[in-house]
């Protein structure tokens, strides 16, 4: 949501216009109480995480890292986000689409459900998807006749995985569209801009932004997510282990700064995305 | 009326967007967790209410609540002074400071579990300050609520944090010009306008943290009545064979975080009408 | 009008919408029939009696067997080889006895189960995915090695531990994880409660008060008997930890000096058994493999390496061996002194149980 640059007021800083801000003491005390607060809620358990991954030095790091299991690990995390990433994104436009520029009844209660997911227990978030496609679920008999494996396997965990990070795109773009409202679309339109055309050419660039900034976020968490696919993995190793489910069994192992460096990789991933992000972010703006 | 439908389809692309979304959540959200509510009625309703009223899943409920509560509430507070200090002040390191809000989203939750407890165990880092001062953090209630304070505090910063950079400053501008006080400006022109998204970013922290499990087993202690959150007595039941118990407590769980997020997102429809035709006027 | 070209506009999207997801759910499923033709492919070659040239079981276990497993089947893999010319590679899962039992009951394919306790695999037999007389199948009630309860201490026992009465004093912070979700804790429950009914003179009240007792003392109940240690071990919390024998003599191999093991007077012959489920080795034809790797526990190499990792040998040979490495104690076991789990699992663990009665309020 910080990727918001529609405002060509709120790309620059604000300026300094000293009866609008605050005096030079406050405005120190509000940024140490608040980085304070982050440093001790947020900071602390990276570095520990970072301390911990290089406690028994570089080599130990890379072999944890370069580990058969934690490739496969890897591997499934990856193909797992490729799946869930774009299928939440083509929805999370679609819905964006309807909910903003249109009226229809029901909207509210559109918009909450689409927020659910949030709001659900990841253990419930693997639940679910177990008792309807497990052995002993509703569509399991079927399942079983027909020798498709969902839980315990590749699509349970791309499932849960979509679940879960459902709602990122669709909740980044609602407020986003809703906020430019119809006017250059319908422009466009009236000036004889078809469908697609109107959306590539008009939309798009509109929201190009807090598009990136959703998907980054639907990966980030696709990547590392754990209660709800750690209900429908199964945890056989080398097989249906993702990067964080594989964090649990090296930490379980005894094997601390393993555990930690594998963490370490999905945490230095993150931090480059969203880092690179808000970097670009600003050189866009300033160009304008 | 008829104006505006007629302004509405103009736009081409309702049918299928709006189709494939629905759809979409059906097969993904919806149905799923019908099938959830399917199980828990395979109890009969005495049954189902002997264990949604169990003393233990009882007090369970009550410590998810009040500590996601208190979470929220911590995190409304320093969320707001978060996105305050990273849209209106400058210090170095700022757009590293504002990509690590985020951290909490993309850091696996258990990952976050372990590293907490670490420091804030009687033997880490912070938790071996704390403890000559008999504060403890880590297996009590105030260590579940670090816990749900990490997990909620991008919901807070990100959804203040746009409104208050498309914030105009006229008004500032003018309460300043009429010589009210910095401090009343905040609190009579700024703070209302920012109500609207501290109240979505406070529910679907609230909303998250009742729900959170991975990151909570660790720092809980998990002790029943004391420190045993509910969806933990969730995975009790299944470890227990009992499913369709598991699906009664998770039902419940589940309309108490459908009403919240319905509540307020109804609550600022509301408020936001009310501050368009405030300003329209 | 022309609400009705939109009607039917929106039908024929929301058709070719359903096909594509549909289309793509089928794509998604792929995976999942070339890896079940594989098996099938290694079925008809086991069938046509020639040796399968590549097997893949999967043995489906509790936490901490891992290292045992790791070495087992190395030494497995190699055996079959030589005795059928083929590959086998077994694929192992782990985690707590009761989540990979109900993983199994969900439809997770394994071909053996080996957990910690007997009533997980009673569940698994309940849905008929494997007979219910299963506990017949091998020797010694399908248990090729036993563990017991034992505790772990710091260095040099600074509070003195030495029986199951010192865990009740005050002062002492005593480590266990949850029974209800622990297969390993529910053992150092009944050796606690079992120790408590002898020298209470089967009193059952004064047993349950001594167990109440017992877990005031208790700071953190870990879901599992891995994370116990780990609270134990690395959090440094607690002046005691009950676990398995195996799991603390691993303790003090990972960690080295900082601990020892305390032997209690009277503990509990633990049992975790093995079974083959039936139900899947038939569908991937892999029964003749998951026996053979089965039986082979019960074997010179196999029990040789259950004892290298701390587990108690069935036998004889093995067991005067490695008779050292084991403290001699009174051990109770499940069958006799409890009525089977069954009776165990109802009266201590179900809901309303003697543990549940123990974080009654007000008691």
């Amino acid at each position: 949501m910080a990727g918001i640059v529609t405002n060509p007021r709120s790309g620059k800083s604000q300026p300094a216009r000293p009866h609008l801000t605050e005096s030079r003491a406050v405005r120190y005390t509000l940024i140490g109480i608040a980085l304070l607060f982050l440093g001790l809620i947020v900071i602390l358990p990276m570095v520990s995480v970072i301390a911990e991954s290089f406690r028994k030095g570089w080599e130990a790091y890379v072999s944890a890292l370069s580990d058969p299991d934690a490739l496969s690990a890897l591997k499934l995390t990856l193909i797992t986000a490729a799946i869930a990433v774009p299928l939440n994104t083509i929805f999370g436009v679609a819905a964006a689409w309807a909910i903003t520029k249109f009226k229809f009844r029901g909207k509210n209660l559109l918009v909450t459900l689409i927020d659910l997911p949030f709001a659900v227990s990841p253990v419930v978030s693997g639940l679910i998807y177990v008792l309807l496609f497990g052995a002993q679920g509703f569509l399991g008999p079927w399942l079983d006749k027909h020798d498709i494996n969902i839980i315990f396997a590749t699509p349970g965990i791309v499932l849960a995985t979509m679940f879960v990070t459902f709602p990122f795109v669709a909740r980044e773009l609602i407020p986003l569209m809703e906020a430019q409202g119809v006017q250059d679309e319908e422009a466009a339109v009236s000036l004889g801009a078809r469908g697609w055309r109107v959306f590539f050419k008009v939309t798009l660039p509109n929201i190009k932004w807090g598009l990136l900034y959703g998907m980054i976020l639907c990966n980030a968490r696709a990547m590392g997510e754990f209660g709800a696919v750690s209900v429908v993995s199964g945890h056989i190793r080398g097989e249906t282990n993702t990067l964080p489910l594989h964090i649990e069994i090296v930490y379980n192992e005894y094997q601390f700064s393993a555990a930690f460096a594998v963490a370490s990789l999905l945490m230095l991933l993150a931090i480059i995305t969203l880092v690179a992000k808000s970097v670009l972010e600003s050189r866009m703006s300033q160009e304008h | 009326m008829t104006l505006l439908r007629k302004k509405d389809r103009v736009l081409p692309g309702l049918s299928i967007t709006l189709g494939f979304s629905v759809l979409y959540l059906s097969l993904i959200v919806l149905i799923p967790l019908a099938a959830l509510a399917l199980k828990s009625a395979e109890l009969s309703p005495s049954q189902w209410w002997d264990t949604v009223s169990d003393p233990r899943v009882v007090a369970s409920y009550k410590l998810s609540l009040l500590t996601a509560f208190f979470a929220a509430l911590v995190n409304l507070v320093f969320g707001l002074l978060l996105a305050w200090v990273l849209v209106r002040y400058k210090f170095p390191g700022k757009r590293i400071v504002d990509g690590l809000i985020d951290l909490p989203f993309a850091l696996p939750t258990a990952v976050a579990g372990i590293a907490l407890t670490t420091i804030y165990a009687p033997k880490g880092w912070v938790g071996s300050i704390l403890e000559p001062l008999g504060i403890k953090v880590a297996y009590t209630p105030l260590g579940i609520t670090l816990a749900l304070i990490f997990i909620g505090i991008p919901f807070v910063v990100r959804t203040v944090q746009p409104i208050l950079q498309d914030m105009e400053s006229d008004m500032e501008e003018a309460a300043a010009l009429l010589g009210a006080h910095r401090a009343r400006t905040f609190f009579k022109v700024i703070l209302p306008d920012l109500i609207p998204p501290l109240l979505t970013g406070f529910a679907l922290a609230f909303a998250r943290g009742i729900g959170e499990y991975g990151s909570v087993v660790f720092i809980s202690g998990n002790m029943p009545m004391k420190t045993e959150i509910a969806p933990l007595l969730i995975i009790t039941k299944l470890e227990q064979y009992e499913y369709s118990q598991a699906a009664a407590v998770a039902v419940v769980l589940l309309l108490i975080s459908f009403v919240l997020l319905l509540l307020i997102n109804i609550l600022q429809r509301w408020s936001n009408r009310r501050l368009r035709s405030v300003k329209g006027g | 009008m022309k609400m009705k070209t939109f009607k039917n506009l929106r039908l024929v999207l929301i058709a070719t919408l359903i096909l594509t997801v549909l289309s793509a759910c089928g794509s998604k499923n792929n995976n999942e029939p070339a890896a079940s033709s594989g098996s099938s492919s290694s079925k008809t070659a086991s069938e046509s009696g020639k040796a399968p040239k590549n097997i893949e079981l999967l043995n489906v276990s509790y936490d901490p067997t891992r290292e045992l497993y790791e070495e087992f089947n190395k030494s497995f893999a190699a055996y079959w080889k030589e005795k059928t010319g083929g590959n086998i590679t077994i694929k192992q899962s782990h985690g707590g006895s009761g989540k990979q039992a109900r993983a199994v009951i969900d439809g997770l394919q394994a071909d053996v189960v080996t957990l910690a306790l007997g009533y997980d695999i009673d569940a698994i037999a309940a849905t008929g995915a494997l007979k219910e007389d299963w506990q017949k199948s091998f020797e010694q009630n399908s248990t090729p090695y036993t563990s017991t309860i034992v505790f772990l201490v710091r260095k040099g026992n600074p509070k003195g531990i030495k029986d199951w009465d010192d865990l009740i004093k005050d002062g002492i912070q005593v480590i266990t994880p949850n029974p209800k979700t622990s297969g390993g804790a529910r053992w150092n429950y009944l050796a606690a409660w079992g120790y408590a009914t002898k020298t209470l003179g089967y009193d059952e009240p004064q047993t349950l008060d001594f167990l109440k007792k017992l877990f005031k003392n208790v700071p953190v109940l870990d879901t599992g008997a891995r994370g116990s240690t780990t609270t134990f071990v690395e959090k440094g919390i607690g002046d005691v930890l009950l676990a398995w024998e195996n799991e603390a003599y691993l303790a003090l191999k990972e960690f080295g000096d900082d601990y020892e093991i305390v032997t209690p007077s009277i503990s509990i012959l633990a049992e975790p058994p093995v079974a083959i489920v039936d139900k899947n080795v038939d569908k991937k034809g892999t029964r003749e493999a998951a026996e053979e790797y089965l039986k082979y526990l019960y074997t010179e190499q196999g029990q040789e390496i259950a004892a290298k990792n701390f587990y108690r040998p069935r036998l004889q040979s093995v067991a005067d061996k490695y008779k050292d490495q084991f403290g001699q104690l009174n051990l109770l076991t499940i069958d006799q002194d409890f009525g089977g789990w069954k009776e165990a699992q109802a009266k201590h663990f179900a809901d309303g149980g003697t543990f549940d009665k123990i974080y009654t309020p007000g008691s």
